[in-house]
């Protein structure tokens, strides 16, 4: 007999043993899990991003299996299509959760915000803002070297080419949140997109006074309160030489926007992708 | 004779001290002076002047507003024009007081004038604690680089005793020569303000170190020291850091400062011959610190030199005296090349931290490609305070800040042997510096 030949019924034989204690071994120590769990995390991303508000999507799915209601229950990644294949496993009625995206509140890019010097260390905005301040003047504006891109799993982040701050795509975006917590100057904010509603936001960060503000960048919120005035909603607050708009409040009429001498209030129209779709 | 040194890790970069031997240049009084108020470590100073209000030379505009803290004083008769914010060097917004210079020419001679030097008697009749807060009021800082209060350092704290105090002359810094300069020119005032910080902490005994290639230095105290034996001179070897406060202390008394211990814990008191200067124009001529020496230096500059700089001067103003930016400049950095920064602004004012403008042209200063780590560790074997840099590089990239605490990066001085070493030029000392920011941040336990 060959080596080769040996080797195979050697192998051959410990293959077999192995199999028939494992068999044993598996029925002896076996753990129940609810079938559900399985069959509900393939459909989940998988991402692991958390903007649910659990661990992961295995937590999730266990969370879904085990649970009585399917309140407050959604996950953020996949959609309403994907929550309502989970409730008819369940058997629950899954309510329509609320689409979050994210809003980038930096606006300046390089033809609003003069460069004053160059940066050349390590590409991280984490280290550029600790270390130094910024290649503008602005200390509070987006420094453009993508830590939230890198941060994002949905790929609904990107640095604009042209203007080199960091810019949401928000069919992609899931509404996350990872991307907030990554920004070192926290320039994303996460909203609630409800159809019907435009979102209005104010694209900037800055809490310098006026004329410093002004200074910095041609769409500085400078606090100069018009937006204030404007609103009939009572849904814009100045504090600290910056306008807040909150959404809760916010009908979404754009007046502000008009009336905000220095640009930096954004409105949008629509951003979830059906209704795009609808109105075309 | 073997020379004196630390012995973990160091290194042997380049001296390129162009402007050694040069004399000292008065730089001239610019119009406008512009004082940041975070002049020192710690708080910043609380200013206490209003716009329109006219001070006199040597005149306190801002007080200190804690222990660690230190006053900042005007160094030009004027008038307050603005209390504003404006940009440091490192680009950061900064309260300043901006004061414009009143008869530019005569504002000097009448500072100089108005000064009543403490006679030989008066001082000797000064107590520690009178020493102490003359050195305070006059906002005395650290020279060095650190600007750690003096006052702070000077006043040790109960229980523990100094005995030696040591000055550092090492200046082991490349290119810089602003404490040669001063130790070769007024080496009989440098001893003036050891006696009086030995007086104020209460110790017999100082050595003044300096590095080996510092030859007049060494020999212009040996001159002035002759027959007295308070105060030695020690010759050390040439080797970075060797000006570190630590390797400082290892390399003339044997001793090592225990992690998170200060000097005094092995009863050292370290101060920067230019501090030991300041604290002799405090109490003697009664001037308070408004002005340092500077080297303006760079391999491409016209005119390199040692200027004596009224703080609060434009940055840019003084390198147009040293005979203005060179067409190719790639970087402008305040401090040494090893220590110091690289200056996102130009308009800056100088402060008290500014020991030298570097002026580097692009082929010098642009950093290389960053390559992967190959564990050659060297950059182990050349810190002087025996840390693992690569480690703390990675876990500082993954934001893993509690780990890196374990490696004691605290005890990391920031030297910048680690990525002067690093064969595939890996930005060490960025994440090091970048990970103690973020711990410093960390809510504590």
């Amino acid at each position: 007999m060959g080596v080769i030949s040996t080797s195979i019924i050697v192998l051959g034989i410990i293959g077999a043993l192995a199999a028939i204690v494992l068999y044993f071994v598996a029925k002896k120590f076996h753990v129940y899990e609810n079938p559900k769990i399985a069959e509900i995390e393939e459909l989940l991303p998988g991402a692991n991003c958390g903007g649910c508000g659990f661990a992961g999507c295995q937590a999730f799915a266990k969370a879904c299996a085990e649970t009585d209601s399917l309140d407050g229950f959604n996950c953020t990644g996949a959609g309403k299509d994907i929550m309502d294949k989970i409730s008819v496993i369940v058997g629950l009625e899954a309510k329509a959760g609320v689409r979050r995206v994210a809003v980038m509140r930096c606006n300046g890019g390089c033809g609003e915000r003069q460069i004053v010097n160059n940066y050349d260390g390590v590409t991280s905005c984490a280290m550029e803002g600790a270390l130094y301040q910024g290649e503008t003047d602005c200390n509070y504006g987006c420094l453009g070297r993508g830590d939230c891109v890198a941060s994002c799993m949905f790929d609904a982040l990107h640095i604009d080419p042209k203007s080199g701050i960091a810019v949401v795509d928000y069919e992609k975006c899931v509404g996350c949140g990872k991307c907030v917590k990554t920004c070192p100057r926290g320039l994303l904010e996460l909203v609630e997109d409800i159809p019907d509603k435009p979102l209005v936001w104010v694209a900037c960060m800055n809490h310098d006074k006026g004329p410093l503000a002004m200074k910095e960048c041609t769409v500085s919120c400078i606090g100069c309160g018009k937006c204030k005035r404007v609103c009939t909603h009572e849904a814009v607050e100045v504090t600290d030489f910056l306008a807040h708009i909150n959404p809760e409040a916010c009908v979404g009429c754009g007046e502000c926007e008009a009336a905000c001498p220095r640009h930096s209030i954004v409105h949008h129209g629509n951003l979830i992708p059906e209704k795009k779709e609808a109105e075309s | 004779m073997k020379l004196k040194t630390f012995r973990k890790g160091g290194i042997h970069p380049d001296p390129n001290k162009l402007t050694s031997g040069i004399p000292m240049i008065k730089a001239d009084v610019s119009s406008e002076i512009r004082l940041e108020l975070a002049e020192s470590i710690g708080v910043p100073a609380r200013c206490i002047v209003k716009p329109g209000q006219t001070v006199s030379a040597g005149e306190m505009v801002a007080e200190a507003a804690a222990f660690v803290s230190a006053p900042v004083h005007s160094p030009v008769a004027g008038t307050v024009k603005r209390i504003e914010k404006l940009r440091d060097i490192s680009g950061f917004w900064r309260e300043a007081v901006i004061i414009a210079t009143e008869i530019i020419e005569t504002a000097v001679d009448e500072a100089e004038e108005a000064l009543s030097p403490r006679t030989q008697e008066e001082v000797d009749a000064l107590t520690p604690k009178e020493i102490i807060d003359i050195v305070g009021n006059a906002g005395v800082v650290g020279l060095g680089g650190a600007t750690f209060p003096t006052r702070v350092k000077l006043s040790i704290p109960e229980g523990k005793k100094a005995e030696i105090v040591i000055l550092n002359g090492a200046e082991c810094e490349p290119y810089l020569t602003c404490d040669e300069v001063l130790m070769c020119g007024w080496p009989e005032y440098i001893v003036a303000g050891c006696r009086l910080i030995m007086k104020a902490v209460g110790v017999e005994k100082a050595v003044i170190g300096i590095e080996a290639n510092k030859p007049q230095a060494i020999a212009a105290f040996r001159r002035y020291l002759k027959g007295s034996d308070d105060i030695s001179v020690v010759k050390l070897r040439m080797k970075y850091p060797q000006g570190g406060e630590k390797q400082l202390i290892e390399a003339i008394t044997g001793r090592q400062v225990p992690e998170g211990a200060l000097p005094v814990d092995v009863g050292a008191v370290v101060d920067n011959v230019a501090t030991a200067y300041a604290v002799y124009d405090a109490v003697y001529n009664r001037r308070p610190l408004t002005q340092r020496i500077v080297t303006v230096t760079g391999p491409e500059l016209k005119k390199p030199g040692n200027y004596l700089v009224k703080l609060g001067t434009s940055i840019r103003t003084i390198i147009e005296a040293a005979g203005g930016l060179p067409e190719n400049t790639g970087k402008v950095i305040a401090g040494g090349p090893m220590m110091g920064k690289a200056m996102a602004n130009l308009d800056a004012p100088t402060t008290k931290a500014v020991s030298g403008i570097l002026v580097l042209p692009r082929s010098i200063s642009q950093r290389h490609e960053e390559e992967p780590c190959i564990r050659c560790a060297k950059c182990v074997s050349v810190c002087p305070m025996g840390l693992e840099p690569y480690q703390m590089m990675n876990l500082s990239i993954a934001k893993r800040f509690e780990e890196i605490t374990s490696l004691h990066v605290m005890s990391c001085l920031e030297c910048g042997c680690c990525s002067y070493v690093c064969p595939s030029h890996r930005p060490l000392l960025d994440y090091i510096r970048y990970a103690k920011r973020e711990i410093r941040n960390l809510p504590k336990k």
